[in-house]
């Protein structure tokens, strides 16, 4: 996925039918600041069942060309849900910061 | 001149230009007196004389609804309604403005309940008014086929991109019966092209329609809108002047007659002009002078044009076929009043109340408000409070 | 519906992402489970009219939106009607002009599906409009901040259906979405959970095939409205699931079918005690009311096994 920049700085430049006129720009809004943990991958236990990258809700799970995962923390919020989905436990949550 | 004549009732001439201008999507819910132009509309369908997808849709506010989401796919769209079916569209009249769609809508004026009431008033096209949708009245069956040709035409220009409502008085121009001449198929074709529309829902170029603002963003939306629906101004002007080419009749924003240096003028709009007309003729064989003032543009609100008319009157009175319960005054009569605050020379106003619920409004009423008139001239006191005309006063 | 593909692995799931991260849907949410698998599942063109709530609000505040295909969101009860003007515009472009027609889905709430929204939706189905109605169901509207909903289940404690010392959360049954569509006479209709994603990608496929109005019906959960740690979303979900309460089915042409058979259910108590807004049915002076629920759990499953055996 790549960024879209969609800026307006006034009432002047405003799209007309007060429409957002490029696809996905919340790229731009990182929301990993919300995060209270984070979820750390131990690739070396990773099975590459892909559980974790379906149930991602922002998603914030990137999968590879071979299946394996990795997480953007641009967006990762923290749930959790990766890490009590997955079958060998080989993602951990910790404290953020 | 260009055209034939035929006699057709006023739902069926706007049903007949519908059909001429070759929409796309029809979306509309029965109510009377509109009934008459979806009925119409539905028979074309099925006869294979316009290819259209008539919805028929379980409301109006799915109706509206609808017509919104067609005109965002980038279709032409028509929609009609009346008093109770405008009153439910109204959560979506907003939207159907403030997104931009091209809809084309006529109302068969009506009454809002209570009690329900099928017969003429203008309270529904009042009380969209301040929705961002453009408005004409029409004052014969005449201006309602052509009023619906241009709105197409208006509404899709990409100068314009709002929606347009066109107002033909219920049951007396929608069921009544009056020659009218229509364009060929080729000239209407030739005046109203294919749309082209500008962001439309398209896969190739996602958009994103309708999303929310916070405080941040909601009023920059609304002044970008507002200052678009003022610069409609020059364009309907325009379409106008071609259509009058076209046809030989000729439209302004608004109509004067028989103002030149009138004392009295009286303003009314939709067919209670006519009948102002026809009065002040019968006034005129008495050597009094009546001058009367008709709005065929009702939104964007024609002011300027207004005042330089009205400026030169001593006493205006603004005859409302509604009410507006605890205002200073009904609407029009507020829409004049503080047009006129900005003019030079201010003549007297008065508010008159005439014709709700279909109440008949005659010669006879008009030469009693001349009366009035006259007397208001002599005393340069206008009442604060509006004239109640045709009432049972018991 | 038979020539649908249907798959048997994740890894078969497309890898496009046609909804972007970035958005301020809850830790934990359901919904984004749902919208990426519809958007990778429905092949081709697509549309997408949402209806106000969580999904609409979270996704698209100006200037930033998540979609990465045309996106539509007019008002709250009227998402099936402006799918209805969408479609039936765009069958007339393609065939007038040679518009690309695109699939027309709908999101909606049970807010904007069970309450608000059913006239629009009745209409549209009626009408027959080629469109796949998707109602996320995390069973209140909880955009505004949890308040019951038609589809509130039974006992659930809800800001206006509060578990109070006089009346213990919502008393009325949910309604049954699933045979309200079907009394249309519409080809397909299905239960959807996230905790079973080869069964809702299979089931959106087929939805996507039908030229006509398809429901799917999707379990949403919600760990802010019911209560739950977010990381326990998909524990929730299966629960539902296991316990028969959430019975995953489809409809298609006339027969019914459970996909995923529950041979031995688990115990509800399971399923309640992991949520806040059910807690309290585990309270003794409220076991009338959670055994009123396990007798509907069991009639509805009942029900269910019948209808599939008939068909």
């Amino acid at each position: 996925m790549s960024e879209a920049a969609f800026a307006p700085r006034s009432w002047r430049d405003l799209p007309l039918g007060n429409v957002i006129p490029l696809p996905m720009t919340s790229l731009s809004y990182k929301t990993g600041n919300w995060r209270a943990l984070r979820p750390v991958l131990h690739k070396e236990k990773c099975i590459k069942c892909l559980l974790c990258w379906v149930h991602c809700p922002e998603p914030a799970i990137h999968r590879h060309e071979d299946d394996s995962v990795s997480i953007n923390y641009d967006f990762c919020k923290g749930c959790g849900i990766c890490a009590n989905v997955c079958p060998v436990h080989a993602i951990e949550m910790v404290m953020e910061g | 001149m260009r055209g034939r004549v035929v006699g057709l009732n006023g739902d069926r001439a706007v049903a007949y230009a519908v059909k001429q201008a070759k929409v796309d999507v029809i979306s509309a819910y029965p109510i009377t007196p509109q009934t008459i132009i979806v009925e119409a509309l539905a028979e074309y369908v099925n006869n294979g004389e316009l290819d259209a997808a008539f919805i028929p849709v379980e409301s109006e506010h799915t109706a509206l609804s609808a017509a919104v989401g067609a005109s965002l796919a980038g279709a032409r769209v028509f929609t009609a309604t009346s008093s109770q079916g405008l009153a439910l569209m109204w959560e979506i009249l907003w939207i159907a403005a403030g997104l931009r769609t091209t809809i084309v809508m006529a109302i068969g004026n009506r009454a809002l309940s209570p009690n329900i009431n099928i017969h003429c008033s203008h309270d529904d096209a009042y009380a969209a008014r301040e929705t961002g949708w453009l408005q004409f009245f029409a004052e014969n069956v005449q201006e309602a086929y052509d009023l619906t040709l241009m709105a197409f035409r208006i509404s899709e220009d990409h100068r314009v991109l709002f929606p347009s409502i066109v107002n033909l008085d219920g049951f007396i121009l929608t069921h009544s019966v009056e020659r009218l001449s229509v364009l060929e198929d080729s000239d209407v074709d030739a005046f109203l092209p294919k749309k082209e529309p500008v962001n439309r829902i398209d896969p190739d170029r996602p958009m994103t329609y309708g999303a929310l603002d916070l405080f941040d963003w909601y009023m920059e939306h609304k002044r970008a809108q507002f200052e678009a629906l003022e610069s409609t101004r020059p364009v309907i002007r325009e379409v106008f002047e071609e259509y009058g080419e076209l046809t030989g009749r000729k439209y302004t924003p608004v109509k004067a007659y028989n103002v030149d240096g009138a004392d009295i003028v009286f303003v009314a709009l939709g067919t209670a002009a006519g009948t102002l007309r026809h009065a002040a003729r019968e006034l005129a064989e008495q050597g009094k002078k009546l001058g009367v003032v008709s709005l065929t543009q009702y939104r964007p609100f024609p002011a300027e044009e207004l005042r330089k008319i009205l400026s030169e009157a001593a006493v205006v009175a603004v005859l409302d076929r509604s009410i507006s319960f605890g205002s200073p005054a009904p609407q029009l009569f507020m829409d004049i009043a503080t047009s006129m605050y900005y003019a030079k020379r201010r003549p007297l106003l008065f508010s008159v109340i005439y014709g709700l619920g279909g109440r008949d409004f005659t010669p006879q009423h008009v030469f009693e408000l001349y009366k009035r008139a006259e007397e208001i001239l002599r005393t340069g006191e206008p009442p604060a409070t509006s004239i109640w005309v045709g009432l049972r006063e018991g | 519906m038979g020539e649908v593909k249907q798959i048997r692995t994740l890894k078969e799931i497309p890898r496009e992402e046609l909804f972007a991260p970035g958005h301020r849907l809850c830790a934990g949410c359901g919904i984004p489970q749902l919208v990426r698998l519809v958007l990778k599942a429905v092949p081709g063109p697509k549309v997408v009219v949402n209806a106000t709530g969580c999904l609409e609000v979270a996704t698209t505040i100006f200037p930033y939106t998540s979609w990465g295909v045309p996106w539509v969101h007019i008002a709250f009860e009227n998402a099936a009607a402006v799918a209805s003007g969408i479609e039936a515009a765009f069958k007339v472009l393609e065939r007038k002009y040679g518009y690309k027609r695109p699939k027309v889905i709908v999101f909606a709430g049970d807010g904007g599906t069970f309450d608000i929204g059913f006239q629009a939706l009745s209409g549209a189905l009626e009408r027959g409009h080629d469109m796949i109605y998707i109602c996320y169901d995390n069973e209140a509207y909880m955009n505004t901040g949890i308040q019951r909903s038609g589809a509130t289940p039974k006992g659930a404690h809800t800001t206006t259906s509060p578990a109070g010392k006089v009346i213990p959360g919502k008393l009325e049954r949910k309604k049954n979405l699933i045979e309200i569509a079907v009394a249309h006479g519409i080809r397909y209709a299905a239960t959807m959970n996230p905790a079973y994603p080869v069964d809702m990608y299979n089931k959106i496929a087929k939805a996507a095939s039908v030229q006509g109005p398809t429901v799917l019906h999707y379990f949403s959960p919600c760990p802010t409205g019911w209560y739950f740690d977010p990381s326990r979303s998909i524990e929730v979900a299966r629960l539902a699931v296991q316990t028969r309460i959430w019975p995953l089915y489809e409809y298609e042409d006339g027969k019914y079918r459970i996909t995923v058979p529950v041979k031995e259910p688990k115990p509800i108590e399971e399923y309640f005690k992991l949520q806040g807004r059910f807690r309290h049915l585990l309270e003794p002076e409220n076991r009338w009311l959670l055994e009123e629920i396990k007798r509907e759990v069991e009639e509805n499953w009942n029900r269910l096994l019948r209808l599939a055996q008939q068909s």
